[in-house]
C-alpha cells in the first residue's frame, strides 16, 4: 500500500488502446517482462525492469482504456492500481500516460482523469510521425506548459525519443505532483465536498478515508457499481445522499453522468486552444481509402470471408506439419526411455505418463502460434476491430457482440487458443459465454473420431443424384450439432447464469498501419510460452492421473492365461534364422498376444473398472462397457478414444494412421458384446458416439485454460458438467431414435 | 432527429445523449457530448453498427446505441 522503496521506483503506463502502449513497454523494458494476473480478476498484469541513470524502475502496463471510470472488477483494477488500494502493488510514484499524437482530443480524457490522482505524471506524445503526416501539428511546449506536466514526443515503433522520454521519467519522480486545477464545475466540487465529509463521519469507525477521485467517481457512476464496492459496509442512508447529490446536480445545469463528459471535453479544448492545427479541409488519408473498401457492403465481405479462410486454413492445416514433427521428437524420446529403463511401473509412468504428457502440451503450441501470430497482425494494423464491426450484426443475434466472432472461428481448429483469444473481449459476460461455448465447435482433435467411424460404419451412399455423399453429409452434421448447440446455450446463458444489460459496441475503428514484425512475434512467443507455462504443468498433471488409473493395480496375474501361448512363440522365434519366412506371421502372432496382454491390463485397471462399473449408464446409448472405457480414458484428449479403442479391442497400440486405423476399422466391425455373437457397433452406436465427442468437454487442457482464463476451477467445472450433460443426452436420443429408425 | 437517421456523408450537431446506463457513460466518454460534430463515414455490410467521424477520429456505434443521441442536422 506504500510507496515504493527508495531505489525501485514504480511507474506505471497507461493510455488508449490502439497508442501504440505495448510497443513503448517493450521499448522501455526491453525483454525483462513478467506476466501474470490480478487475484480474482482476468486483468492481466505485466511488469517490467528498466535501469536509467543508476535509477531502477518498475514499469506497470495498465490495461489499456478510454475512460478511468470503473464499471466492473476489471475495470477497478487500473484505479486501484493507481490509487495504491490493490494490496500486492505498491502505490505508484509516477504515471506515464500514452497518447496519439493524430487523435489528441479524446486521448487527453484519461490524462484528464490522471492528472487528479495527485501523482507526478509525464506525457508521451507517441505517433507524431502520422500526425504530421496528415498535416497536424502540435505545439509541445504550450502543451506541456498548459498541461503542467513534461511532454515527450516519441516513435515507439521506432524506438524514437525513447531515451528523452527516460530522461524525463527519472527527473519527474522525485518533483511533487502539481495541483491539478480541476475540470468540474463550482456546484459539481460542492457536492464532492458534502459528500466526502459525510463518508468521514461515516466512517469514523477507523474506516481509511476515500481518496477524493473516488468520491467523485461515487457521484459520476449512475451504474451502481461503485457504490456497490466502496459503500458495502457503510451506511446505507449514503446511498440516498448521492441520489439527492445528483438531482441538486441535474437542477444546477450539470446533470450526472453527462457533467463529466462535457467538463473534461470542455478542459481539453481550452488546453488544446491555439496549440494543435488541422488541415481546414478533412483529408481523405490512404487509411480512410481502404476502410472504405474493407467495409464495402461486397468487397469489405468478400475480403472478410478470404481472410478468415486463411486464419482458419493456417490454423487447421499449417500447424499440422509441426504437430508432426513435435510428436515424432516425442516419440522419439519415450522410444530412448523405453530402451534405456527396466520394465515396470517408472518406465511406463515416464513413458506413457510423463513424455505422453508432455508431448501433449507441445502438440497445441503449432496452432497457438499461428493464431496469435494472424491475431498479432490484424490487431496491430487495425483490423481487428473492423472484424468485430463487421460480424457484429450476426453475433448479436445470439446475444455476443462481433468480438466473439474469431475466438469462435479459431475454436473449429483447436479451443485452447480460441479460448485464449477471448482476452480481446472486455464485457466479462460477453467474454465468459464465448469462453463457455468455444468448446461446442468440432475442434481439429474430434476429426480422426469422426473419420475413424464414418469409415467403418456410414456406406458411401451417393445423395441428391451425385453431388453430396452420405459419409460427408454425416460429417457436416457433426459440425452442425456443434453450432446449433453452441447458439442455444450462448442464448440461453444470456438469459439466466449471465444475464445483465447488452454491452456497447462504441469503439473506436483505429486507421490503418503496418503491422510492427517486432511486436507481433513478441505476442505470439508471449502467448506460447504463457500457455506452457500457466497450462502446462496442469495438463502433465491430469495426463499422470489418468496413466495411473489405466496401468493400476497391475497384477501380473493377468499375464498368466497367455504367458505359456508367448514363451512359445519366443522360443520359436529365438530359433529361427533372420531370413526364415514364417518369421512374418509369428513376429504377427506375438504382437495380438502382446494387445490381448495390453488389453487384459486395460481391463483390470482401475478405469477398466470403473468402465465395468457404468455400463449400465452407457447401455442406453447402445455402447458396450469397452466404448465407455474409452470414452473416460479420452479425458486428457478427444483423440486418444481411437488410441484406447484400439487397446481395448485388443489390437495393441493403434496409431491415427491410415494404415492401422484400416485394422481398427475391421476390428471394430467384427467386435461382438461379450458371450454373445451380436455386433457391438451398429450405424446408431457410431453415430451416437460421434454426437457424444461432438458435445461432450472430453479435453483436459481445454478445462485447464478455461481455469486460467477465468482465474476459477468454478467455471471448468460448469463446462465440463454441461457438456457432458449435453453429449449423455444427445448421443442418447440418436441411438435411440437410431434404432427405432433401422 | 437521432444519430441513426443520418445519411452517409451528412454532418451533424450532438444535444444530448439520453439514459444513464453504460452505454450512455461510454457514448460521453467517447466523446458524443453535446454540441460536438458527428458526419456518418458509413455502415457494416449487414447495415449495422454504424461508422461515424467524430473529434477526429472513426467511432462505431449499433443503430440502436445511436437511437438515444438526439442530434440537429447541419
Amino acid at each position: 500500500m506504500s510507496h515504493s522503496t527508495e531505489n525501485n521506483l514504480c511507474v506505471a503506463l497507461i493510455g488508449n488502446p490502439n497508442t501504440g502502449k505495448s510497443t513503448l513497454f517493450s521499448a522501455l523494458a526491453g525483454v525483462r517482462q513478467r506476466v501474470g494476473n490480478y487475484p480474482g480478476v482476468t486483468v492481466e498484469r505485466k511488469t517490467g525492469q528498466l535501469t536509467h541513470r543508476a535509477r531502477q524502475l518498475t514499469l506497470i502496463d495498465l490495461p489499456g482504456t478510454y475512460s478511468l471510470a470503473p464499471r466492473s472488477p476489471d475495470e477497478m483494477v487500473a484505479v486501484d492500481v493507481l490509487l495504491g488500494r490493490q494490496n500486492d502493488a505498491p502505490r505508484p510514484d509516477l504515471v506515464l500516460c500514452i497518447v496519439d499524437a493524430s487523435n489528441l482530443q479524446r486521448n487527453l480524457y484519461v490524462v484528464s482523469q490522471v492528472l487528479e490522482l495527485g501523482l507526478p505524471t509525464v506525457l508521451a506524445l507517441n505517433m507524431v510521425d502520422i500526425a504530421a503526416s496528415r498535416g497536424i501539428t502540435i505545439d509541445v511546449e504550450r502543451l506541456s506548459r498548459n498541461l503542467g506536466i513534461p511532454v515527450v514526443e516519441v516513435q515507439a515503433n521506432r524506438r524514437q525519443g525513447v531515451d528523452r522520454l527516460k530522461d524525463a521519467l527519472v527527473e519527474q519522480i522525485d518533483r511533487p505532483a502539481r495541483e491539478h486545477v480541476s475540470p468540474f464545475p463550482a456546484e459539481f466540487q460542492n457536492e464532492v465536498a458534502a459528500l466526502t465529509r459525510r463518508l468521514e463521519t461515516a466512517s469514523s469507525n477507523g474506516q481509511a478515508s476515500l481518496p477524493r477521485y473516488l468520491v467523485e467517481r461515487l457521484l459520476l457512476d449512475t451504474t451502481g457499481y461503485l457504490e456497490d464496492v466502496v459503500l458495502e459496509h457503510a451506511d446505507p442512508g449514503l446511498h440516498g445522499a448521492i441520489a439527492e447529490a445528483r438531482t441538486r446536480l441535474a437542477a444546477a445545469g450539470s446533470p450526472v453522468p453527462a457533467v463529466e463528459a462535457m467538463a473534461r471535453y470542455g478542459w481539453i479544448g481550452q488546453v488544446l486552444d491555439g496549440i494543435v492545427v488541422r488541415p481546414r479541409e478533412r483529408r481523405i488519408t490512404l487509411s480512410d481509402r481502404m476502410d472504405r473498401v474493407l467495409t464495402h457492403r461486397l468487397w469489405g465481405t468478400l475480403i472478410f470471408v478470404l481472410l478468415m479462410v486463411v486464419v482458419f486454413q493456417a490454423v487447421f492445416s499449417w500447424a499440422a506439419p509441426a504437430q508432426d514433427l513435435i510428436d515424432a521428437g516425442v516419440a522419439h524420446v519415450a522410444q530412448f526411455a523405453e530402451e534405456h529403463m527396466a520394465e515396470g511401473a517408472l518406465r511406463s509412468l515416464v513413458v506413457d505418463g510423463l513424455i505422453g504428457g508432455v508431448g501433449g502440451v507441445l502438440a497445441f503450441l503449432p496452432q497457438i502460434f499461428i493464431l496469435f501470430f494472424f491475431i498479432a497482425v490484424l490487431e496491430d494494423c487495425g483490423y481487428m476491430a473492423r472484424a468485430a464491426y463487421l460480424m457484429d450484426k450476426l453475433m448479436v443475434r445470439v446475444g455476443l457482440s462481433g468480438k466473439s466472432f474469431i475466438p469462435l472461428l479459431s475454436s473449429f481448429a483447436c479451443a485452447i487458443p480460441g479460448i485464449m483469444a477471448t482476452r480481446t473481449i472486455e464485457n466479462r459476460r460477453d467474454r465468459l459465454t464465448t469462453i463457455l461455448i468455444a468448446p461446442l465447435m468440432s475442434c481439429s482433435a474430434r476429426l480422426p473420431v469422426y473419420a475413424l467411424l464414418i469409415t467403418a460404419f456410414i456406406p458411401e451412399r451417393k445423395l441428391v443424384g451425385d453431388l453430396l455423399n452420405l459419409q460427408g453429409v454425416t460429417l457436416a452434421a457433426m459440425y452442425l450439432i456443434g453450432i446449433v448447440t453452441a447458439t442455444i446455450v450462448a442464448w440461453v446463458l444470456k438469459k439466466s447464469l449471465l444475464r445483465g444489460p447488452t454491452p456497447p459496441f462504441v469503439m473506436e475503428l483505429p486507421s490503418y498501419k503496418m503491422p510492427g514484425p517486432s511486436i507481433v512475434l513478441h505476442r505470439m512467443f508471449e502467448r506460447g510460452w504463457s500457455f506452457i507455462r500457466r497450462a502446462g504443468t496442469l495438463i502433465v498433471a491430469v495426463a499422470v492421473v489418468v496413466w495411473a488409473s489405466l496401468y493400476y493395480p497391475h497384477d501380473p496375474a493377468v499375464e498368466a492365461p497367455y504367458a505359456e501361448q508367448k514363451v512359445a512363440l519366443e522360443t520359436r522365434l529365438a530359433e529361427l534364422p533372420e531370413s526364415a519366412a514364417e518369421r512374418g506371421d509369428l513376429e504377427r502372432e506375438l504382437a495380438e498376444i502382446d494387445g490381448r496382454i495390453a488389453g487384459a491390463y486395460q481391463e483390470q485397471s482401475i478405469l477398466g473398472r470403473i468402465g465395468h462399473a457404468i455400463e449400465p449408464a452407457v447401455r442406453p446409448l447402445g455402447w458396450d462397457w469397452r466404448i465407455g472405457c474409452a470414452a473416460i480414458a479420452s479425458f486428457p484428449a478427444r483423440e486418444v478414444v481411437v488410441a484406447t479403442l484400439g487397446i481395448i479391442y485388443n489390437l495393441g497400440e493403434v496409431d491415427v494412421d491410415d494404415t492401422q486405423a484400416a485394422g481398427l476399422n475391421s476390428a471394430l466391425q467384427q467386435a461382438t458384446w461379450e458371450g454373445t455373437e451380436e455386433k457391438v457397433f451398429n450405424i446408431p452406436v457410431a453415430l451416437s458416439l460421434m454426437v457424444f465427442f461432438a458435445l461432450c468437454a472430453q479435453c483436459a487442457a481445454t478445462l485447464v485454460v478455461i481455469k486460467r482464463e477465468t482465474g476459477s476451477w468454478w467455471w471448468p467445472v460448469f463446462t465440463f458438467v454441461y457438456m457432458t450433460g449435453l453429449a449423455y443426452v444427445a448421443a442418447l436420443v440418436t441411438y435411440q431414435v437410431g434404432m427405432l429408425i433401422s | 432527429m437521432r444519430l441513426a437517421e443520418l445519411h452517409v456523408g451528412q454532418r451533424a450537431r450532438v444535444v444530448t445523449i439520453e439514459g444513464s446506463d453504460e452505454i450512455s457513460l461510454r457514448l460521453l466518454e467517447m466523446g458524443l457530448t453535446p454540441g460536438v460534430d458527428v458526419e456518418l463515414l458509413g455502415t457494416a455490410p449487414l447495415g449495422d453498427p454504424l461508422e461515424f467521424e467524430v473529434r477526429g477520429y472513426h467511432l462505431s456505434v449499433r443503430k440502436s446505441e445511436a437511437q438515444r443521441v438526439e442530434i440537429q442536422s447541419l
